[in-house]
């Protein structure tokens, strides 16, 4: 329990994807204007990044590596969570369609978001069991949903505010984006 | 400009400056801030993601009109999947320290915009040898923008160019810029100094058009 405790703050504060391991920048910086678009997109992501991390797994080791294909490892990954993704979309507007109205911008977003292929890769190189695989997909992908929410208040303030003309937009952005990271870097060396 | 728009040079000239994918279209910002660390990982990864960029810029060109419309996002992943595949087993054959460097972002070049969004805008829509000039010019202009951000930051971070010692004894390294924070820092000031540039050429440029006409 212990051990699973601590890979929560690991993923969520040390090693926070967006801020200390540059995964998932795309989003960040695309869908952080509005605090409601940015909640939507990180439980989108939180879906499905816990799903494919389990499923990825469960491919990895009862087709590739039987079969002798772990060089196919990116394209097979790659085409779990496309079709995840796609499976989430269809699902979710037959089961819930105010849910698939929330957050259906997004979802196509989803499979070229380079957290969830990251995630996938990164278990497999790491190998992790199971529970392991999909408990850090899903403890990531809290972890990319906060630093996109926190992020998401930054710059509806930021919009307020009187900038010069040339910081207007992205590299405003940015630099609010490095000064959180600095205080994301506070957190390292919390978990030994 | 308007005659001569539709050939290569053209097309290779529009990815390298004017359309440059980090600075102007703002796109594959995850490689551009990880790997920009020191200056030779920048130019390795610039370099692959330019062969993975060519290959499938030329590949889906020449069978776009074979894809049909609803599947060409799955068609499309697939042949830059496989490209990136080859070209991470390649750099594990022949380059295993870089190979080992840039680790993780290698096989995540199949999920960089860049690549994904060329495809869908233009090597879908044109011929293969604009989208051949298409692919070179994106990929060198992708990593001209990010070695640029990796010299800088591995001067004032670490003190060192390529791994060559050029600030002298006495230079305390500005460790900030080598940690994932710099890398936000430094991309930011670089694009508000890319914006303030562009306003002074446009204004330029605006400026002897008036003339011009007078």
């Amino acid at each position: 329990m212990k051990e699973y405790l601590l890979m929560l703050v690991g993923c969520l504060l040390v090693n926070n994807y967006v801020m200390c391991q540059f995964l998932g920048i795309c989003p960040f910086l695309g869908v952080s204007k509005k605090f409601d678009t940015a909640l939507g997109m990180g439980l989108a992501v939180t879906f499905v990044m816990t799903l494919a991390s389990c499923i990825t797994w469960l491919v990895e080791h009862y087709m590739l590596i039987p079969l002798d294909l772990t060089y196919l490892r990116t394209i097979a990954f790659i085409l779990v969570i496309a079709v995840l993704v796609q499976l989430v979309e269809m699902a979710l507007k037959k089961l819930s369609y105010s849910l698939y109205q929330a957050l259906g911008v997004y979802l196509p977003l989803i499979t070229t978001n380079c957290a969830v292929l990251g995630v996938a890769v990164l278990n497999s190189n790491n190998e992790y069991g199971l529970l392991q695989s999909t408990l850090s997909g899903c403890f990531s992908a809290l972890g990319f949903t906060l630093s996109l929410l926190l992020f998401s208040c930054i710059r509806e303030r930021l919009e307020m505010s009187d900038m010069p003309k040339w910081m207007e937009g992205f590299p405003g952005a940015l630099i609010a984006a490095g000064l959180m990271a600095v205080s994301f870097m506070g957190f390292s060396g919390l978990i030994g | 400009m308007a005659e001569k728009k539709n050939t290569f040079w053209n097309a290779f000239l529009n990815g390298l400056l004017f359309e440059n994918p980090t600075f102007v279209l703002m796109v594959g910002m995850c490689p551009t801030l990880a790997v920009t660390t020191a200056a030779s990982n920048a130019i390795g990864m610039g370099l692959s993601t330019t062969v993975v960029l060519v290959c499938s810029n030329l590949f889906i060109s020449l069978l776009r009109n074979m894809i049909s419309d609803k599947i060409r996002i799955p068609a499309f992943i697939v042949v830059i999947a496989s490209f990136v595949t080859m070209v991470e087993m390649a750099l594990k054959a022949y380059l295993p320290d870089l190979s080992a460097t840039l680790g993780l972002y290698i096989p995540l070049i199949v999920v960089n915009c860049i690549i994904f969004a060329r495809a869908e805008s233009f090597a879908f829509k044109n011929g293969p040898v604009l989208a051949l000039g298409d692919g070179l010019g994106m990929g060198f202009g992708f990593t001209l923008a990010i070695t640029i951000l990796a010299s800088i930051r591995e001067i004032f971070g670490a003190g060192t160019i390529f791994g060559l010692s050029i600030m002298g004894e006495g230079y305390k390294p500005m460790s900030l810029l080598t940690a994932p924070a710099g890398g936000f820092l430094t991309l930011g000031i670089l694009l508000i100094l890319v914006n303030l540039g562009r306003k002074k050429v446009d204004a330029w440029s605006k400026a002897r058009k008036e003339a011009e006409a007078v």
